[in-house]
């Protein structure tokens, strides 16, 4: 079950015709897809989209009841795939996943789709997990739509403009036999907002339907000779269609007065930004009447050249607003003009950031270059700029992402560190997943990632003589494709490797999604296939599975004798605790649900007794929970803050264990606290309590006596 | 009541919070408020691995439609431009100030005034915390209004959530030009733990309109003499020591005689008025030998913790502190990992010298202190067994610990008192290096590992180069990292 429910939202998916739509960006695109008709729906999970693969799975039942075939693809490249659907047949399909990574992964289906086009209009979605927030490396996707001819959509961001680019994508790639990408960038996603409603409608043909009547044609398939006539068709028939498209339909918009010296062309889903900027120095309004003429690029590829030209003509200059490089549409255009013989200089890169998130403040220190400039009779506010000063933002302390309180995740680190004082320091390689803020303070450990399930992969160069390397992949990327290409690697290469699999449960970094090794029940998937089996399926033979992560003593033992053991060939250690979120989340209702019942409840849970605490801190360096914290002193002497337990702590007991193992210090205490008591415990109870309090009055009097 | 410019169609609204504080909960409220007054309403917020600890942006605009016309929102704060921030914590009020989302002409700034201490200042090895009192200063300088106090106590108060609090105080601030039915509607229409995010509402609402205030900070009172040896001890002490250097010394005889007995307590005076007699105003000299000296000589040993862990005043207060209540159970666990060094130097000296001298004996016995023990303080036999370790301190002078722990101290107190003959700068540093020592097991030794270097590493000086800054930057190298690279460096220089 994934981390957020959208059972309830759903509902709002039946809307009919004229009923308002209120909701987030990715409902307002799963009601788009309903609408438009679509026969089956994929994807992989990942931020910015992951919510949208749980609000499919979540609308499940509303899906079947129109015919509507969705599937929680393997991986990206397993959604790309199933858009074979629309290459002979007349089905609609979309697929969505995190970009640019997911669409790395996804390129070779998609190279293949877009060389012999499709028939039914083939849509995807791509989350654009660039800027602020963004947990990947800063590239973008224009670059794989320009190189294998698939349309770009960055629609304006707003619910309206996005549920039209969704119905007009598939119009468009019906139109020009094309697959098309709609950009959702990271704030739309989650963006609320609404939109009016039409009524959803079933396919006219379902996967089903298709595959009862096949249709063959080689002529779509990728070999030669077709591939050669693909490349033909892309350039002379596509191409032109799908420019005859966007400029038919005018997806692309126009803004302010038509006539002007300077210009704006910006890609669509900067809009908003550009508008609230050119408000703020005065050039334009809450409601986008804007005195400087404003070209938005809805479609940012292909570009229409007649409309570009028209843009252009008569004007001395005009602003390419276009966020991440290189900055194909600004190289674009520079052409276009050129062609046309327009004398327009168009500005971009020049003035504007190379790199990083085009966010409002960023566009108005650009306009106010580009106008001092091309317009420098234009009067501006002045700048508002006052920087914090250094001493005070001295103070504000970074903060990184890091280990839930409780992860299971965390004492398999914890034992790498303590491991590490044995045996000293290893290459690690690590992958993508929660367990990536492993390389992030307090453990400081992992020296490369290489992609989603390539943790294995990353260490295969390592063919140690003493040392082995260390890799780490989670229960996700091991199943994305880790299997192949890390283990069954390895295995075939006699790599002399160290495997750590995070087996949680779950897709817990995407927000907590089932996947095939899941102990989880789901009705509409198969879970419960254990990783051990897989490994050893594919030819591993030193396997070990713990079942307790927080076990210190055991995870250590095993890496220990992983990194020792003479035996060759890859060693796999399946490292399993439930993720703890999700843990929570499951047994938190159940709790509840025996506590009102009078049923016997323990519920346990850490501190740190603030009298033996000296405050060094090392138990948090070796571990980072958030609920182990610090808190000033109560000693009147002491000075140092000593650690502390807040009561979010989850009673993991890892914190119980690492002062065991490490040989810390005699203040953590780990307390039971039973409701609901059996009669037998309540009688044993008092009568200890008795004793001991009996005890503890007479020390305490001698005590008095003696004090100061 | 409100205050936004009227010929403004919109309120920009920024929260700042760390993921798990309910920050997107507070967002939809908000925007539920908006919408049933007839506002429209966009919120935006960053998914994500931010979400995971880390600190996020919830943004939020609120305007109007005019003559059917849709406004343009923006999806993030942009400076100049926020009419309301709302921090769940201090340092990320201080990151809203440092990301110009807050102007002086424009926003108000509701924040709590807690922490939640950052990994860097949470592990360093002594107090790496950031300063509140800065980020107060600068708030209360960079914003129209500033509204700010401890919304974690007030969750805690009301047995609620941190957003119902912000919530609560955005309604008190009185920003928004809605009525706090309506705010409270947004609460009661979620259907979810209405009854406590009332209570927490009533907690915040309440607050906006209090004065700044920080959180509570531990009480210090002075101790009052309760027998007549701490009234004899409390006479000699206020006639002897310098006022400075009162408080501290005051704790001080408390603490040996909760830790020893009186005659201790008389040595930790003995010690302290020899040292006090170098000084001379401001006596900071004494007032710090005062602190040092009765921390060292209450080292914690394994009578001092036994005795701690069983007193009823400690079960009262771990009870209070798991919350525990008086119709539960509980029980407490210590993780203990006594090893055969330290039982031995809780011995009488000769004996315990001899079983660590002997290679034979702490081999054979070494075995049966490998492992951690789980010592539940709350049965009765590990409660007998701590109580009879804790009644072991009538013996504790004999012990092996006691006599080391006495030689080091003097030796301390020599290079304090050599020193202070001279340089009071310099015997004050000695006094401070004090706070190297603590801990236990390997922290311990570690820290002791530490002071002994900087000690010979500074008799290597050459007498001109023994200052108290050479002092001051060891120990502060000592503390920075736990391998002691910085140290080594440090002194590597010296030599």
């Amino acid at each position: 079950m994934a981390e957020r429910s959208f059972k309830a939202e759903v509902k709002k998916l039946e809307a009919g015709a004229g009923e308002t739509f209120t909701g987030e960006g990715i409902l307002a695109v799963t009601k788009a897809l309903l609408q438009s008709g679509v026969a089956y729906v994929g994807g992989y999970q990942g931020s910015p989209i992951s919510h949208l693969m749980d609000v499919f799975a979540d609308a499940n039942e509303l899906l079947t009841s129109l015919g509507v075939h969705f599937e929680a693809s393997a991986n990206e490249a397993t959604a790309a795939a199933m858009m074979a659907a629309s290459v002979n047949y007349p089905l609609r399909g979309a697929v969505a996943w995190k970009s640019v990574v997911g669409t790395n992964v996804a390129s070779d289906a998609l190279a293949n789709l877009a060389s012999g086009g499709v028939t039914g209009g083939a849509l995807i979605i791509v989350g654009e997990d660039y800027g602020e927030g963004s947990s990947i490396m800063q590239e973008r996707t224009h670059a794989f739509a320009m190189k294998s001819q698939m349309w770009l959509l960055d629609p304006r961001p707003n619910l309206p403009s996005i549920v039209d680019a969704v119905e007009k994508g598939f119009q468009l790639s019906e139109a020009s036999n094309t697959p098309v990408m709609l950009e959702l960038r990271v704030r739309s996603c989650h963006m609320t907002g609404s939109f009016v409603a039409k009524d959803n409608v079933r396919p006219p043909m379902t996967v089903g339907d298709a595959a009862a009547s096949a249709v063959r044609d080689t002529s779509r398939i990728v070999l030669p000779p077709a591939n050669f006539l693909h490349e033909v068709e892309k350039v002379e028939k596509r191409w032109p269609a799908g420019v005859a498209f966007v400029r038919d339909q005018k997806l692309n918009e126009w803004f302010g007065p038509s006539d002007n010296e300077i210009g704006i062309i910006v890609q669509g889903g900067l809009y908003n930004n550009l508008n609230r900027a050119l408000e703020l120095l005065g050039l334009s309004d809450a409601f986008g009447d804007t005195q400087l003429p404003v070209y938005c690029l809805n479609v940012t590829y292909p570009l229409v050249p007649e409309e570009v030209n028209d843009f252009c003509r008569g004007k001395r200059a005009v602003l390419m607003i276009e966020e991440g490089q290189p900055e194909f549409i600004e190289h674009e255009l520079n052409t276009l003009v050129r062609r046309a013989d327009l004398q327009t200089r168009i500005v971009g890169k020049e003035i504007l950031p190379r790199s990083g998130e085009y966010t409002a403040q960023v566009i108005i220190d650009g306009l106010r270059k580009f106008l001092a400039q091309w317009a420098p009779g234009i009067e501006l506010p002045p700048p508002v700029t006052s920087q914090l000063p250094a001493s005070v933002a001295s103070q504000i302390p970074g903060r990184p992402a890091g280990f839930c309180t409780g992860c299971p995740e965390r004492p398999i680190f914890t034992s790498m560190k303590l491991l590490e004082r044995e045996i000293g320091a290893t290459h690690v390689s690590a992958d993508i997943g929660c367990h990536l803020f492993s390389i992030l303070p307090p453990f400081n450990i992992g020296n490369t990632t290489m992609g989603y399930g390539l943790g294995t992969a990353g260490a295969s160069a390592f063919k140690p003589k003493d040392k082995r390397a260390i890799a780490v992949m989670g229960d996700g990327g091991f199943w994305h494709n880790g299997l192949t290409s890390g283990i069954g690697n390895a295995v075939f290469n006699k790599d002399d490797t160290v495997t750590v699999i995070i087996d949680n449960g779950y897709s817990a970094a995407t927000g907590g999604q089932d996947i095939l090794s899941s102990r989880a029940d789901n009705s509409v998937r198969t879970t419960r296939h254990p990783i051990e089996n897989a490994v050893r399926g594919i030819g591993a033979k030193w396997v070990k599975t713990i079942n307790r992560t927080y076990d210190l003593k055991k995870m250590t033992s095993a890496l220990r004798e992983a990194m020792t053991s003479p035996e060759k060939g890859p060693k796999i250690i399946v490292a399993q605790s439930e993720c703890m979120l999700n843990r929570q989340r499951r047994e938190k209702p159940q709790v509840k649900k025996a506590l009102a019942e009078g049923k016997r409840v323990v519920r346990e849970r850490f501190g740190v007794d603030s009298d033996t605490c000296t405050g060094d801190h090392s138990c948090i360096r070796l571990s980072g929970c958030p609920s182990l914290s610090i808190k000033p002193n109560p000693d009147p002497l002491r000075q140092d803050p000593i650690a502390h337990v807040e009561n979010s702590c989850v009673g993991c007991g890892l914190c119980g264990e690492v002062a065991h193992a490490a040989v810390l210090c005699p203040s953590f205490y780990r307390a039971s606290i039973v409701s609901n008591p059996s009669r037998w415990e309540r009688v044993r109870k008092r009568i200890v309590l008795a004793l001991i309090g009996f005890l503890q009055r007479r020390d305490e009097r001698a005590r008095a006596a003696q004090a100061f | 009541m409100n205050s936004i410019d009227p010929k403004r169609n919109r309120i920009c609204i920024a929260i700042l919070a760390m993921g798990g504080q309910g920050g997107g909960v507070l967002a939809d409220w908000i925007q539920e408020v908006a919408l049933h007054n007839g506002w429209l309403a966009q919120g935006t917020s960053v998914p994500g691995v931010a979400q995971r600890t880390g600190s996020t942006v919830y943004y939020i605009e609120l305007a109007r439609s005019v003559d059917g016309r849709q406004p343009i929102m923006a999806q993030m704060p942009v400076p100049g431009d926020v009419d309301v921030v709302i921090a769940s914590e201090l340092m990320e009020a201080g990151r809203a100030l440092l990301r110009n989302f807050v102007s002086a002409d424009r926003t108000t700034l509701i924040t709590s005034t807690h922490r939640v201490y950052a990994i860097s200042e949470k592990a360093a090895m002594g107090d790496g915390r950031g300063s509140s009192e800065r980020i107060i200063e600068a708030a209360g300088q960079r914003s129209k209004r500033f509204i700010g106090f401890d919304m974690d106590a007030a969750t805690e108060r009301s047995g609620s959530v941190i957003s119902a609090v912000m919530f609560g105080a955005l309604a008190g601030s009185e920003v928004l030009p809605f009525t706090r039915e309506a705010f409270e509607q947004a609460i009661k229409d979620s259907g979810i733990a209405v009854k406590s995010n009332l209570a927490g509402f009533e907690q915040g609402f309440r607050a906006a309109s209090g004065a700044v205030a920080l959180p509570a900070q531990p009480d210090h009172s002075l101790p009052q003499p309760t027998t007549p040896m701490g009234r004899q001890l409390h006479a000699r002490l206020i006639s002897r020591l310098p006022q400075p250097a009162h408080a501290n010394a005051l704790h001080g005889v408390q603490r040996m005689m909760d830790y020893q007995d009186g005659t201790y307590a008389e040595l930790y005076l003995d010690r302290l008025e020899k040292i006090a007699a170098l000084d001379r105003a401001p006596f900071e000299l004494s007032a710090e030998t005062a602190r040092h000296l009765a921390l060292w000589m209450s080292y914690e040993d394994t009578i001092r913790v036994a005795d701690l862990k069983t007193r009823a005043s400690r079960m009262q207060r771990v009870r209070s502190e798991v919350r525990a209540g008086d119709e539960q159970h509980l029980s407490v666990t210590e993780f203990m990992h006594p090893r055969l060094q330290e039982i031995c130097e809780t011995l009488p000296a000769g004996l315990g010298h001899a079983v660590l001298s002997s290679k034979r004996l702490t081999s054979t016995l070494d075995r049966f202190f490998q492992k951690g023990r789980h010592v539940e303080t709350t049965s009765l036999r590990w409660f007998l067994v701590l109580r009879a370790l804790a009644k072991y301190r009538r013996f504790r002078r004999s012990s092996l610990r006691y006599r080391e722990e006495q030689a080091r101290i003097e030796r301390w107190l020599g290079d304090v008192q050599a020193a202070a003959g001279t340089d009071l700068g310099l015997a004050l540093e000695w006094v401070r290096c004090q706070r190297l020592i603590k801990g236990y097991g390997d922290t311990f030794e570690r820290g002791l590992r530490n002071f002994e270097a900087i000690r010979s590493a500074f008799f290597a000086l050459p007498p001109e180069r023994r200052s108290a800054q050479w002092l001051a930057q060891a120990r502060s190298k000592a503390l920075a990292d736990e391998k002691g690279e910085g140290l080594k460096a440090h002194l590597s220089l010296a030599s």
